[in-house]
């Protein structure tokens, strides 16, 4: 087994939400991450997938750094970079990129894209002196598949998918290790999607980088993933290799997710066996008390609302089954969904 | 309780199979400072009463463009329909006197957009603005026409609807609001819906109960659905019938079940391939080569051919026609079509 590359340890991100104007008093938080652990594994992709709200995207901004963790630890490499400010912070950011979903806002419209491709190089010249640039540009042009001679357009000059493969150059730039890629192709075509993800998994082999996959379609999760991990209302519900999640799902959530999903396929229209959930995602604000998942969940009895299910390998379980769960009822679902 | 929806329906729905809209030889251009763009290129489709079609295609292939025309509501200009007639129980509603087809749109042909919250006022409550149609279209007093509100917000299974109805659209989820864009839709029992890409904008779990839903009314009422999406895996679900659009044109169409088993087209197939299936799980997914064009510039001959595994130098000259595709007999397979020179090779291998 590899070793982990990043380490997160009981992450917690709270927005306060706070009452009056001069004298503001806290009057609750929105727990949109609340409690996640999980390692990231050298030259692994761990997909993460949720509903809009469950916090996917929040704990894709933890781990850049971009927001400050409430409590709890990323661990890259064993060193704890959720406390670290300055020039230590700097340093240790070259490591961990971030491709964004909308190619269309996330390029600045009145710069090239060499520009864009190479503004990472002014914050760490390290990576590239400054008379090497423009060539350092136009390989990673090469690398994803544009034609280096596009140094000097703009990104309107560009289509949805080849956007992307701008974005996902100016994470490549400072030789990262990590990439955190948060939907990276629901704003594409369909007919664009397979050519994003095919060049991201060239690129994996290519620079031996880890993902993290975050996104909410769950046929290409499964595609790009080693692991995946199922994240509802700040949570992790359930985690494990692709084949324990996809066919041996046993948290009653991730089952009514993956039966949920439009199966590309008519002639299953009939014989599948779909779970509708009731009602919609309770607030972050306000969780249900025990296990957060009860409100909508079938099985749910006294015990789920007064203790809360712990992420762990059920005892009774064996086989591709046994993989992390936060149910107490966890188990196989008998008719496979997908 | 007896609604005065079930009234209705009691007093006459239509039978199922009755052809409710035709497009015919339709096409819309957008003038525009860099040229023509003709975004909609002779397109033709029917349906019936009780049939959901289902129109698939990526952006700019014309698809919403088509639905817009449809319901009257293209900007003009820049838009202009340049040729081509939209039959609605057989007349004809671009040759209608405006204020005809005022009476067919929003009463008997409805629409659902993709953004329920752009979609919504957000400074009327969700009750004035479903009583709006009963006040405006059947002349009901205020309080006839909440309880109209009321009736079509329980109609759509939203829980507490006669507390509810008070409420502004900010204060719905968003599948939520896209029930009330549906009972919107309904509140004129209309003979067709048109929804436009109705759940991208939801998650998947809410996904399945907004579509159930509206399978289950167009059931009940035996309306007509157009449903106009990108999701393979939605129109796979729920669709009769399928007419796959790129480049502004019709590519192929045939019944849902013989489209996903044996596309005809080219373009079909590679979608259809380009899905991450299980066996294939660690290689290189099938990807279509190249980006869909530009309607300002798009290719001579067949639109795809630039991006065709089978193109031949006919393919690059000549405009396929919307072929009828037969099995290897010869014998006519019933609705199925596909407007490319290569589909007996495409279909049979």
């Amino acid at each position: 087994m590899a070793e982990p590359i990043l380490e997160v340890k009981d992450l917690v991100k709270h927005y306060p939400l706070t009452q009056g104007i001069l004298f503001k008093k806290q009057v609750g938080a929105v727990k949109a991450v609340d409690g996640i652990s999980f390692d990231l594994m050298k030259g692994e992709t761990l997909g993460i997938v949720g509903e809009s709200g469950c916090g996917k995207s929040t704990l894709a901004k933890v781990l850049m750094n971009l927001e400050r963790a409430t409590s709890g630890q990323v661990l890259f490499k064993g060193e704890d970079i959720s406390k670290l400010t300055g020039q230590a912070l700097k340093a240790v950011r070259r490591n961990i990129q971030m491709v964004f979903q909308d190619p269309y806002t996330s390029l600045n419209p009145r710069m090239t894209v060499g520009d864009i491709i190479g503004e990472p190089f002014e914050i760490h010249p390290e990576v590239a002196p400054k008379g090497d640039r423009r060539k350092a540009v136009q390989d990673l042009l090469d690398v994803v598949g544009l034609n280096p001679e596009y140094i000097n357009r703009y990104p309107h000059q560009f289509s949805g998918g080849q956007r992307q493969r701008i974005g996902i150059a100016r994470g490549l730039a400072l030789k990262p290790e990590i990439i955190i890629c948060d939907e990276p192709v629901s704003a594409l075509d369909v007919s664009v999607q397979a050519q994003v993800i095919n060049l991201l998994d060239q690129l994996q082999g290519e620079f031996g980088l880890s993902y993290m996959f975050i996104a909410h379609d769950l046929s290409i999760v499964r595609h790009i993933s080693d692991r995946v991990g199922v994240m509802y209302l700040g949570k992790m519900v359930e985690i494990g290799s692709d084949e324990e999640i996809y066919d041996n799902a046993t948290h009653p959530y991730t089952q009514a997710l993956l039966s949920a999903v439009p199966v590309p396929d008519p002639t299953a229209r009939e014989t599948r066996d779909r779970i509708i959930l009731t009602g919609d995602i309770p607030s972050p604000a306000n969780p249900p008390s025990g296990c957060r998942f009860r409100t909508r969940c079938w099985k749910a009895e006294e015990r789920c609302s007064t203790e809360v299910p712990l992420l762990a390998v059920p005892e009774l379980l064996k086989g591709p089954a046994a993989h992390q769960s936060a149910c107490h009822f966890a188990e196989v679902r008998e008719t496979a969904a997908v | 309780m007896t609604t005065v929806i079930e009234k209705n329906q009691k007093s006459g729905r239509l039978e199922v199979g009755t052809p409710l809209l035709e497009v015919k030889d339709l096409h819309v251009e957008f003038h525009t400072r860099d040229g023509v763009a003709k975004a909609v290129n002779g397109v033709n489709y029917s349906v019936a009463a009780g049939e959901t079609l289902a129109v698939l295609g990526e952006s700019g292939s014309g698809k919403s463009v088509t639905a817009q025309t449809i319901m009257g509501i293209l900007d003009m200009p820049p838009g202009k329909i340049s040729q081509g007639q939209i039959l609605f129980r057989g007349k004809d509603m671009l040759a209608m006197k405006e204020e005809e087809r005022r009476q067919i749109r929003g009463q008997k042909i409805a629409m659902i957009f993709q953004d329920a919250l752009s979609s919504l006022n957000p400074v009327m409550t969700v009750g004035a603005q479903l009583g709006e149609m009963f006040r405006v279209h059947r002349g009901a007093s205020k309080k006839e026409a909440r309880e109209k509100a009321i009736e079509l917000m329980e109609r759509v299974r939203i829980p507490a609807a006669r507390q509810r109805v008070g409420d502004y659209p900010h204060q719905f989820s968003g599948g939520m609001r896209q029930r009330i864009m549906i009972a919107m839709a309904l509140s004129m029992e209309p003979d067709l819906i048109i929804a436009d890409e109705p759940t991208t904008a939801l998650d998947v779990t809410v996904q399945a109960q907004v579509m159930d839903l509206l399978a289950e009314l167009q059931a009940e009422y035996n309306m007509g659905l157009i449903l106009i999406t990108h999701d393979l895996g939605v129109v796979a679900d729920v669709a009769d019938k399928i007419a796959v659009m790129y480049a502004g044109r019709i590519v192929e169409t045939a019944p849902v079940r013989d489209l996903y088993a044996n596309p005809a087209h080219p373009y079909t197939k590679g979608l259809l391939r380009s899905i991450p299936r299980l066996d294939q799980k660690g290689q290189e997914l099938y990807a279509i080569k190249g980006l869909p064009p530009n309607l300002l510039k798009v290719p001579a001959g067949c639109a795809f051919n630039p991006r065709c595994d089978v193109a031949t130098d006919l393919c690059r000259t000549e405009i396929p026609a919307l072929h009828q595709v037969t099995d290897k007999d010869g014998k006519e397979l019933t609705g199925r079509r596909s407007a490319c020179h290569l589909w007996k090779e495409t279909l049979h291998g």
